[in-house]
C-alpha cells in the first residue's frame, strides 16, 4: 500500500469502498476511527481523517457524534454504479491497450473471458452437485 | 491545550550574516509539522526562535499568541530538542532524566516507561552513551516533557532503523494520546513523510515552501512511456530529471497538473509519484530558476 502515487488518503477511501463491496463491512458496520487507521497504517491521523470526510461527503459512511462511523445502508448500491465505471477505466482500458501493443485481436480476450465463464459456471453446478 | 505558533517579519542576525531574514510562518494548534532544509538553511536558527533559546534581531516571535522571549509561563511548556540532547556529559542518565521535572507538564511514569522501553542504560553517564543512545535519550526527555510544542532537532541521528521507526511510532501514539503540536526537523524526508501534516522547507534563510505534505507531494510526477510520447507530453515544462532506455523515456516534471495527467493517460504514458526528498533537492538547488 501507499506506493501508487494516489494520495495516501484516498488509497484509505478506495479500500474501505472495496471493504463495501465484498462484504467485509456491512451496511449499519462500525468503521475503525481515524486514530486506529492512523495508529494502523503509521500515517498522521489528518490523513486517515481525510479520507473519512471525503467518504461522508459522498455518502458512503455517516458518523453519530461521539459514536464513531458507521457505513450506510445503502453504501453498496452508492458504490456499485462506481466501481463499474472504475473497472471499465482502470481494468478494461490498459487491457484494451495493451492487446493492442501485442497485437492480440479482441476477439480472442472475448473467447478467453467466455471460456472463464463457462469454466465458472461449471464449477458452481459441480459445487452445487456435490 | 497546544500551542501555534507566529513569526512575524522575523530576522535573526549572526554578526553581519543573516541566519533569518523577513521569516513570516504560522504552525496551527495541534499539527505535526516536517521542517526540511539544507544544511545552514537556518532550522536550527528558526527552532532556537521558537523555543526562546534566542532573540530575534527584529520582528516578532509569538508562541499561544504570546511573545516567547522571557516568558516563563510559556517557554516551560515549549519542548525544544537540539542534536544530542543538550546534557551535562558528567549527569548519568537516570540524573537526565529526573532533571525533566523542571517541566510542570513532565510526566515521570512516561519518561520511565520510555527508558525502559528503548533500554536507556539508567546508571550510566552520558559521556559513556552511544551516539545513538545519546540520541534516544534526547529523544525520550522530548517525549516525557509532555509539552504544548514539542520540537526534535535532527533528533534521529546515530540511531539504527528499528530505533528511528520506534521513535516515530511512540511519537505518533502520544500524538493522539494528546494532541500537542510537534515540529520534526530532519534529513530523513521520505522517512517521516506519512507522519506529517504539513511541511516547511527553509532555504538560505527564508521560508521556500510551506503547505500540506500532500499537496507538495501532488506537484511532481515521473513519466514514463515511448520516447516521442513523453517528449511530446513535457514540451516546455521543467524537468526535475530525464532518463532513456533504448524507445523508452521517462521524465519527472516539478508539477503536473490535471490537464497533462488526462493527456498522459490517454497517450498511454505511465504516471508514477515523485518522493518528497527528490522534491526537496529540486525545490533547494541553488542553480534553480526564481527560486
Amino acid at each position: 500500500m501507499f506506493d501508487d502515487g494516489t494520495p495516501i488518503y484516498r488509497q484509505i477511501a478506495d479500500q474501505i469502498k472495496a471493504e463495501i463491496m465484498n462484504g467485509s463491512l456491512e451496511p449499519g458496520g462500525k468503521v475503525m476511527s481515524t486514530n486506529q487507521y492512523a495508529a494502523f497504517y503509521q500515517i498522521n491521523p489528518a490523513t486517515a481523517q481525510k479520507a473519512f470526510r471525503e467518504l461522508v461527503d459522498e455518502g458512503v459512511l455517516y458518523k453519530q457524534r461521539g459514536v464513531g462511523m458507521f457505513v450506510a445502508d445503502d453504501a453498496r448500491d452508492r458504490l456499485a454504479a462506481d466501481f463499474r465505471e472504475r473497472f471499465f477505466e482502470r481494468v478494461l482500458a490498459p487491457l484494451v491497450r495493451e492487446a493492442r501493443q501485442a497485437g492480440i485481436p479482441l476477439t480472442d480476450i472475448i473467447d478467453y473471458l467466455r471460456a472463464s465463464q463457462d469454466e465458472a459456471a461449471a464449477q458452481t453446478e459441480k459445487g452445487a452437485l456435490q | 491545550m497546544s500551542f501555534t505558533v507566529n513569526l512575524r517579519d522575523v530576522t535573526l542576525k549572526y554578526g553581519d550574516a543573516d541566519a533569518l531574514a523577513d521569516v513570516d510562518l504560522t504552525l496551527e494548534a495541534g499539527k505535526i509539522y516536517g521542517l526540511l532544509g539544507r544544511n545552514g538553511a537556518g532550522k536550527t536558527s528558526l527552532l532556537s526562535l521558537i523555543a526562546a533559546f534566542r532573540r530575534p534581531t527584529g520582528g516578532d516571535v509569538l508562541v499561544g499568541g504570546e511573545p516567547v522571549w522571557e516568558n516563563a509561563p510559556v517557554v516551560s511548556r515549549v519542548a525544544l530538542v537540539r542534536e544530542g540532547g543538550d546534557f551535562d556529559d558528567a549527569d548519568t542518565v537516570k540524573d537526565v532524566l529526573a532533571s525533566g521535572e523542571l517541566r510542570p507538564s513532565f510526566d515521570p511514569d512516561y519518561a520511565a516507561k520510555l527508558a525502559d522501553k528503548f533500554e536507556l542504560p539508567l546508571k550510566k553517564k552520558v559521556r559513556e552513551l552511544s551516539r545513538g543512545k545519546r540520541s534516544v535519550l534526547a529523544a525520550v526527555t522530548g517525549l516525557a516533557a509532555r509539552a504544548e510544542l514539542t520540537m526534535f532537532d535532527e533528533v534521529h541521528l546515530g540511531m539504527d532503523a528499528p530505533t528511528r521507526d520506534a521513535f516515530y511510532k511512540e511519537l505518533l501514539a502520544e500524538y493522539m494520546d494528546r494532541p500537542h503540536t510537534v515540529v520534526l526537523s530532519t534529513h530523513l524526508i521520505d522517512e517521516v513523510a506519512n507522519y506529517l501534516e504539513e511541511v516547511v522547507i527553509v532555504d538560505r534563510g527564508r521560508v521556500l515552501v510551506h503547505q500540506p505534505v500532500e499537496t507538495l507531494q501532488g506537484r511532481g510526477a515521473t513519466l514514463t512511456g515511448a520516447a516521442d510520447r513523453v517528449d511530446e507530453l513535457t514540451e516546455g515544462l521543467e524537468l526535475l530529471a530525464e532518463q532513456r532506455l533504448g524507445g523508452t523515456k521517462s521524465a519527472t516534471v516539478a508539477a503536473l497538473d490535471a490537464d497533462l495527467r488526462a493527456r498522459a493517460a490517454a497517450a498511454g504514458v505511465e504516471i508514477g509519484p515523485v518522493g518528497l526528498q527528490d522534491l526537496f533537492i529540486h525545490l533547494t538547488n541553488p542553480d534553480r530558476n526564481g527560486a
